[in-house]
């Protein structure tokens, strides 16, 4: 898998990011069981210790947890992947609002093009 | 993770030239370290002094508590920057070689791994490409059970995607107790599977830092650091 590391987060807070997309967007289901933390690392092209270290993170904010003695799984509380899921959506809509005010957008233009947007996308699904 | 190499103010010099001076580093097992820095260095010499190959050194050197000598030369298994493999081999009696020098090489591993990556086990090492004999010697060297890892430059002249193959082969094959030491100077792709690197640069270490630490605190990835520190 290609990853681009952006240069200022450390890696393993980007690969919780990814696992996390996994888990929410529900490609991971809830109750799935993971791949070993060395198979995972060669997935992600990281250092084990890295995809440790973010699995571990991702277990203490109760979106993973491990059974002693069969390995880790995802987390069945659809409160919290739905809260994870919220937490995202706020952050990577925030993050496009910042873009766009740094282009010099508006409020009422930003409103504009979105909306345009989702025109389109509806337009396209109708079609196809 | 405990300590399975220590350096302590290395000094090495062919004739009155320093190529090493100062140089102290500890590196713990289940990790996987960068060595980087320009052409030219000091990195060879200081993975022949940690292999057991320049003997002539100053400084305190411990593999496993042990000053290199025989019994460093079991836990090491060593990647040199230029093949030692003879040219008129098959891919299997390098293999055969391998399974007779090293009581830890694992043969079914090697087997599987020339599987994995298409490699003709009969084909003469002198009509394959740069890049298979570079897997086939890379391979060899990961399918030993050692506790040390040396490999110098293993992705040199490979193209990215068989950069990617081979640090696949590094990431399945090391073991949690073993280290893992890469010198390159590549950095662009691999950052993300070391652990810490040491950058290296005329003669001396000037960073010796975890790749994460090194994101939080400077704000920079490894590359931009890289090219910070290196400036021409």
């Amino acid at each position: 898998m290609a990853n681009d590391f952006s240069s200022n987060v450390p890696i393993y807070i980007q690969i919780m990011n990814d696992v996390k997309l996994k888990i929410v967007a529900g490609v991971w289901e809830p109750g799935q069981r993971l791949q070993s933390v060395r198979d995972l690392a060669v997935e992600f092209s990281v250092n084990p210790n890295t995809m440790q270290r973010a699995l571990a993170e991702l277990e203490r904010d109760g979106l993973l947890y491990t059974e002693r003695t069969s390995g880790r799984y995802v987390a069945q509380d659809h409160q919290k992947i739905l809260k994870a899921r919220s937490e995202m959506a706020r952050q990577y809509t925030d993050n496009y609002y910042d873009a766009m005010e740094k282009l010099g957008y508006k409020r009422d233009e930003v409103i504009y093009i979105v909306t345009n947007k989702l025109d389109l996308i509806k337009g396209e699904g109708s079609n196809g | 993770m405990g300590k399975i190499i220590e350096i302590i103010a290395l000094e090495k010099k062919y004739g009155s030239k320093k190529v090493l001076d100062n140089i102290s580093l500890t590196l713990e097992s289940g990790t996987i370290v960068g060595l980087l820095g320009p052409n030219g260095c000091g990195k060879t010499s200081l993975i022949k002094v940690m292999a057991g190959l320049i003997k002539d050194y100053n400084g305190k050197v411990l593999i496993d508590g042990n000053e290199p000598g025989e019994a460093s030369k079991a836990l090491i298994s060593y990647l040199p920057e230029k093949t030692y493999l003879s040219e008129n081999y098959r891919a299997r009696e390098a293999m055969d070689f391998f399974e007779d020098f090293y009581t830890d090489f694992d043969r079914k591993k090697a087997e599987e791994m020339f599987q994995q990556f298409k490699l003709d086990p009969n084909q003469k090492i002198k009509s394959m490409s740069k890049g298979m004999q570079e897997k086939v010697q890379l391979i060899l060297v990961m399918s030993r059970r050692a506790k040390i890892y040396l490999l110098d430059e293993p992705l040199g002249g490979l193209d990215p995607a068989s950069r990617k193959a081979m640090l696949d082969i590094i990431l399945n094959n090391y073991s949690e107790d073993s280290v893992v030491l890469i010198s390159t100077h590549l950095i662009h792709d691999v950052e993300r599977i070391f652990d810490k690197v040491i950058m290296v640069g005329d003669r001396r270490i000037l960073i010796d830092d975890t790749v994460d630490n090194i994101r939080e605190s400077k704000g920079k990835s490894v590359v931009e650091l890289f090219e910070e520190v290196f400036k021409c």
